[in-house]
């Protein structure tokens, strides 16, 4: 007769540790990446190498003062993913300190000084990226256009020259690459749409641009489709739940579509503001962090949704063209609150009135 | 003696109004953009400091328990109103830069804090010791979140020497590194709540480590009394 184990719950359980989870989430991010790689060049994959090698170092060196098991923290791949998540959100070929001094400020202030691995309070790939946004608005803001509408093309060797020297092996300055073949320097959409309204023209106007094909952005529609089918990913493998990223969805799509009723030639149709920038990536790998998330399914459509309202005010209203990062911090803050009033009732108990 | 050596270590480390009693959190976090800066308001608020608990010792006997907190402020407003004055006619660039929060100084509750709870109990030589150790605590702290933070955002120190010192200063600026990409969080807002939280952490870590020491001292010290045939 075989001994019969007891183990604490929960009982059920599919066999896979935070770092079997995290791998996934990184692995999701592939398709995402590839895209970018395919519109905007190399520089996101050594964004990538940057970011999660020195996020890996710097939670190395921490976890190694605050004396704790090392091999089992570097080994839950939250940091790698931290890294990783941080390296698709900032621009390709920003230089390489600005990643560094991002993963830094992810792991060391944002993550580790506020305990760990699900003790953070705010996300620490987006709170680095609001840093950087803020500290470097210069190099932050500085996209490069899709590369079927750039002057200039460049190989893997002239990104990884202009992300350590701030020039491509030719002497092209970022700001040069950034010019498209009428040599009038590209933003990204919703960046050239901001800038637009302010000068008082239209959205209908704004989107006439080379930037835009209808609605959608050059390569930056194809690199949202690409989050989602990770995304859809993820949800499939259950390592992530519907609730936060459709709720995140809805809720800024309703919030767009009121505004675009009630003005639409100064706010952006719902399919713009969805398709744009990175609501999608946002609502699937970012919104979704389980650490500073809400806890229970009820508070995570309260969360998601009022991400998504976020976003879209801050788009319209805000100095900065997109929003989730500042969305998701915000909202980050709001936690506590939304899980104490989405306590579920505990069993036996009865619903208190 | 004692009194004095206490009110030092008390002043300057223990009960330090900025990282210990916190008080006078906006200022502090206000104007610590450059070391400058925070020497000026810190040396303002030590001027108010050192008179209000002088003066608050001095009449400490006559006010009345029911009235004194108007009182104390009264006096601490006519402090600050002689040295904002002081500051219009001698440091007048200064007195531009720091604008607002030099009569906030009024509202510094470091300042309130001390008369009420040391000046109007205590002689007068004592309350003026107190209330220079206290601006001087409160001084270090402003000056080296200054200088932290101008050292991260604009890579210089002591920038704007010749708005405390006069003119013939600017040479004591000390330009550390040159760049054109100014870590800007080190100069807004944020970048001063970082800055305290990251120096209350250093004074917790030395406090922690010195009581480590002591305790390792006193152990070595004491010896394990024998007791032998204990029948209790």
């Amino acid at each position: 007769m075989s001994k019969l184990s007891v183990a604490s719950s929960p009982h059920h359980h599919n066999g896979r540790d935070t770092g079997a989870v995290m791998r996934i989430v990184m692995l999701a991010c592939i398709p995402g990446m590839l895209a970018q790689v395919w519109f905007f060049g190399y520089g996101v994959l050594i964004q990538a190498l940057i970011c999660i090698s020195a996020a890996v170092l710097a939670e190395i060196a921490i976890v190694e003062l605050r004396k704790k098991n090392t091999e089992r923290i570097i080994k839950d791949y939250s940091a790698a993913l931290a890294g990783l998540l941080l390296a698709i959100s900032i621009p390709p070929l920003a230089p390489w300190w600005i990643a560094v001094i991002g993963s830094v400020f992810a792991i060391v202030i944002v993550k580790q000084l506020y305990g760990g691995l699900g003790y953070n309070m705010f996300n620490p790939a987006m709170a680095a990226y609001v840093m950087l946004l803020i500290s470097f608005p210069v190099q932050m803001t500085s996209w490069l256009p899709p590369t079927t509408l750039t002057e200039q093309s460049f190989s893997l060797w002239d990104a990884i020259h202009t992300i350590f020297t701030g020039y491509t092996s030719n002497g092209y300055s970022v700001e040069q690459l950034r010019a498209g073949v009428d040599g009038i320097t590209m933003a990204t959409p919703l960046d050239h749409m901001k800038t637009e309204l302010l000068q008082g023209f239209t959205v209908q106007e704004a989107i006439t641009a080379d930037i835009f094909n209808g609605s959608n952005g050059i390569g930056w529609t194809q690199v949202a489709i690409a989050y989602l089918i990770g995304g859809v990913v993820l949800i499939k493998a259950k390592v992530i739940n519907w609730h936060i990223p459709i709720s995140m969805i809805i809720g800024a799509l309703i919030t767009a579509s009121i505004l675009y009723m009630i003005d639409s030639s100064l706010f952006g149709s719902p399919w713009l503001h969805l398709i744009n920038g990175s609501l999608i990536m946002g609502a699937f790998f970012i919104a979704t962090d389980p650490v500073s998330a809400a806890t229970t399914n009820k508070g995570r459509i309260i969360f998601g949704a009022l991400i998504g309202i976020w976003i879209i005010l801050i788009r319209a209203w805000g100095n900065y063209p997109d929003a989730v990062a500042f969305a998701v911090i915000l909202m980050n803050m709001a936690v506590p609150l939304i899980d104490y009033y989405t306590k579920p009732r505990t069993y036996g108990h009865k619903v208190k009135k | 003696m004692a009194q004095i050596k206490s009110l030092f270590v008390e002043g300057i480390w223990k009960n330090n109004p900025a990282i210990v009693q916190l008080l006078g959190l906006c200022p502090l976090l206000a104007v610590t953009g450059t070391v400058i800066n925070g020497l000026g308001l810190g040396l303002a608020t030590t001027l108010v400091l050192l008179g209000s608990n002088i003066s608050v010792s001095l009449v400490r006997n006559l006010v009345p328990n029911e009235i004194r907190i108007p009182i104390f402020v009264m006096v601490i407003a006519a402090f600050v109103t002689v040295t904002e004055l002081l500051m219009h006619a001698y440091t007048y660039e200064l007195y531009l830069t720091l604008g607002i929060f030099i009569p906030l100084i009024v509202t510094n509750c470091a300042i309130i804090g001390r008369a009420e709870a040391f000046a109007s109990k205590n002689p007068v030589q004592f309350a003026a010791f107190d209330g220079l150790m206290m601006g001087l605590g409160f001084t270090i702290i402003l000056v080296v979140l200054g200088g932290m933070r101008e050292l991260l955002g604009l890579g210089t120190l002591l920038d704007g020497a010749e708005l405390l010192f006069g003119e013939g200063a600017e040479s004591l600026t000390i330009t550390v590194f040159d760049t054109e990409n100014k870590f800007l969080l080190a100069i807004l807002p944020p970048g001063a709540f970082l800055g305290m939280g990251l120096l209350i952490a250093a004074k917790n870590l030395i406090d922690q480590t010195i009581e480590k020491r002591k305790l390792q001292t006193s152990q070595k010290v004491v010896t394990r009394a024998r007791v032998t045939g204990t029948d209790l």
